[in-house]
């Protein structure tokens, strides 16, 4: 393009670059106009409402309680401390339905590819009907058709007298520190710095001498022998407290509300049919040659899933599984349905209706969103990037 | 000369035909998977008589009030008696007869698309498409032609979650392919603006899109202007989804060699010629089971627009099962909103499928 013969020198629209920057000016113009537009636009509508901007309102008192908080709140604390009290609860959320979609979704994903018919089509029905179903519709299903129509504290359902189940939620017992809490932690500390040293030194010792270590066995008996031996000398690290039924309600123990219980239970179903479904294309994807090689090298059927389909499989599942935790983290929000008090029915619900101040509040949960996207997606980019093929 | 008579060939073992052989290999080939098949049918036995019983056998069929629910299982009279306001809202009950014509409409308008030998698909396709909008606004809104206005916020239950999703995908469609298209511009600027917008969009959940569409775009617009509740919950729609189109058009226009481009660019056809008449085309045949996934994916978050208060399918349910004359149907209604999701959600991945296999031109590599 640099020696267009016969093109017109100096400026002239039939020159593409010229045309390129004119275009990418004019682009930059209606986005800087638009933008500008909006704010002015809502500047006067705020001034004429008479709505405060900014973010004093942090500061205030927020004067309403919240049902679950993993931070110690009162009526008093200011609105900085809700959002980071919805802030965690999103996150409390997120975190253990990320795991047990996981795990739900890797056991279903075999399962459709099992050799058994049973279990495949079972798998197959799982999937097809979980994943056609709208989060919502579940959330909403598991909340008012299931546990909210649960029988009360007196007759909830007792399983073993540690763990009661009813429509006030899960109560189990909770634990606090005892006099071995410290000693105990050092002790694992202590225990996976073993089990790392030993890792390595028997990696070392089979690529100079080709002698194979028991790893396994000797990591989780490190595992479970150095805490254990710590119990024997220091006594518990924790103290048990059982929930016990005083009047209409349980007293003592942590409880699990309802909200919480429907809203994970529902993602973690809703989530591992999607997962299920990555698992299965990701082993489907690495050719039946890679098993008869492994087989042909005499590798047993344990060693050749672990070495052999697994790292393979693993490379075509991460980034699909990865858009999934994203949209798990991003489901979460759907709790404003039930009122479980996390980012948006807490901070965009409550917190905006009684402040006012929709810009701030709006902006600051999408930017938790955001942020929390962004994150995921860096965390997840940076392990595909390690288990990636790397080609010599 | 003789010749050798073969003897009929045996018949297979018996071990090796029929049910018993089949069952052998796919059901008890190893103590673990004869373990497998007893743990999967302990399973079925223990969901599946109960639902049966809970759903057909012992559930109530016939009646018109909660008393008539004697029996212990599901009381299907609740759907019946609430079916109009699931399926229309609060869509005056004389008036719904326009709501059936444009559905019928659509039946009848759109099956020419979906005969294979149809004649100039394109050009009826896009005439479709222009003309049905405008037809399907009169019918259902009304205040033309003499018909009487039906506000929306008397829309509602399934027709509602239809019309949103409908709205979303086809208002979705030209703004993603535009935005894919500048992502992979050679145009900084545009780019940048493009790449922007996409992750913004596709970074934040629906329900925020929707909270910021009823709160915060009442205060963009300049003051006397103002949208009903619907149209807002649908600019959010739109502007979401665009952002996901925009990524499976993407994936197409990624998927196309480049010497597409360059022999676009040796016919001498410049940039919108070579993208609408060589690249999309070829593109958009490439993702159409995408674009299909990605509305079943929308017609599930319908179901979100709750949150602002809008009455859809979902929130239909969630009203009547709140009705103190039919306490206790929240199972009920929840489960008939889910079967008919799951009707829609599944029938549409089965056409995508069918797509996928219909369009696989052997261009995968």
């Amino acid at each position: 393009m640099q020696n267009n013969i016969g093109a017109p020198k100096g400026l002239s629209l039939s020159d593409p670059r010229v045309r390129a920057w004119l275009f990418q000016i004019l682009t930059v113009v209606a986005v800087v106009g638009l933008g500008w537009y909006l704010f002015h636009n809502t500047q006067t509508n705020l001034q004429h409402r008479g709505i405060t901007s900014g973010f004093d309102f942090l500061e205030r008192s927020a004067g309403f309680g919240i049902a679950q908080h993993l931070i110690p709140y009162t009526e008093q604390d200011s609105y900085a401390r809700v959002f980071v009290i919805g802030l965690l609860n999103t996150l409390l959320v997120t975190f253990i339905g990320i795991i047990l979609a996981t795990l739900l979704g890797f056991i279903i994903g075999v399962a459709r590819l099992s050799p058994n018919w049973m279990i495949s089509k079972l798998a197959t029905v799982y999937v097809e009907t979980f994943r056609n179903i709208p989060p919502l519709l579940q959330i909403l299903f598991w909340y008012f058709a299931v546990f909210l129509t649960l029988p009360g504290p007196r007759g909830s359902i007792n399983l073993n007298d540690t763990f009661f189940i009813s429509n006030r939620g899960l109560n189990m017992p909770g634990a606090s520190m005892a006099e071995g809490f410290w000693p105990f932690v050092v002790a694992v500390g202590l225990a996976i710095i073993a089990i790392v040293v030993m890792v390595r030194l028997a990696n070392r010792r089979f690529e100079a001498t080709g002698e194979p270590f028991h790893k396994f066995w000797v990591g989780l008996f490190l595992f479970f022998g150095i805490p254990a031996l710590c119990v024997l000398l220091f006594g518990a690290p924790v103290h048990w407290e059982m929930p016990q039924l005083k009047g209409f309600n349980f007293v003592g123990g942590w409880v699990l509300i309802p909200e919480l219980l429907a809203l994970t239970l529902a993602l973690t179903i809703y989530t591992a049919a999607f997962i299920a479904e990555i698992v299965r294309s990701g082993i489907r994807s690495v050719s039946y040659g890679q098993t008869e090689a492994a087989r042909s090298l005499g590798l047993r059927e344990g060693p050749t899933l672990r070495k052999v389909i697994i790292p393979q499989a693993l490379r075509v599942i991460i980034p699909p599984l990865t858009s999934q935790y994203l949209n798990l983290a991003k489901n979460s929000s759907l709790a404003a349905g039930i009122g479980y008090p996390e980012m948006v029915s807490l901070f965009a619900g409550t917190v905006l209706n009684q402040t006012g101040q929709a810009i701030e509040v709006i902006a600051i949960t999408m930017s938790v969103y955001l942020a929390i996207s962004i994150s995921i997606s860096l965390l997840m980019n940076w392990y595909n990037k390690r288990i990636a093929l790397i080609e010599r | 000369m003789s010749t050798h008579v073969f003897k009929p060939d045996m018949p297979p073992p018996v071990k090796a035909v029929g049910v018993m052989a089949w069952m052998r290999a796919n059901l008890f080939s190893s103590w673990l998977n004869t373990l497998l098949t007893l743990l999967a049918v302990y399973l079925v036995w223990l969901i599946v008589p109960p639902l049966l019983q809970w759903s057909i056998f012992d559930a109530n069929w016939v009646g018109t009030t909660r008393a008539d629910c004697t029996k212990e299982g599901a009381c299907w009279v609740f759907i019946q008696q609430r079916f109009g306001q699931f399926m229309y809202g609060y869509y005056p009950s004389e008036l719904r007869w326009r709501v059936d014509l444009t559905v019928w409409l659509a039946v009848i308008g759109a099956a020419p698309l979906f005969i294979s030998r149809f004649p100039r698909k394109a050009v009826y396709g896009l005439g479709f498409l222009v003309l049905y909008p405008i037809v399907a606004y009169t019918l259902l809104h009304g205040g033309y032609l003499g018909l009487a206005t039906v506000p929306t916020n008397q829309w509602g239950g399934l027709m509602l979650t239809l019309v949103i999703a409908t709205v979303g995908i086809v208002g979705a469609l030209p703004l993603g392919i535009l935005l894919a298209l500048g992502r992979r511009s050679n145009m900084p600027a545009v780019k940048v603006v493009c790449v922007t917008f996409i992750e913004f969009w596709r970074g934040v959940p629906l329900i925020t899109v929707l909270f910021m569409s009823s709160v915060m775009l009442p205060l963009f617009l300049p003051e006397g202007m103002s949208f009903d509740k619907l149209l807002r919950a649908m600019i959010g729609v739109i502007l979401f989804q665009s952002a996901y189109i925009a990524e499976v058009v993407r994936g197409g226009l990624q998927a196309i060699p480049k010497g597409q481009y360059e022999a676009a660019a040796a016919m001498g056809l410049g940039y919108w010629r070579s993208m609408g008449l060589v690249i999309l085309p070829q593109a958009l045949k490439l993702v159409i089971p995408g674009i299909v996934n990605t509305f079943i994916a929308l017609f599930k978050d319908t179901s979100l627009v709750i949150i602002i208060g809008l009455f859809d399918l979902l929130n239909s349910v969630k009203q009547a099962a709140a009705d103190p004359t039919w306490l206790g149907m929240a199972t009920e209604g929840y489960v008939f909103a889910a079967l008919v999701f799951w009707i829609f959600c599944f029938g549409m991945s089965r056409y995508s499928m069918h797509l996928e296999h219909k369009l696989d031109t052997g261009h995968k590599r």
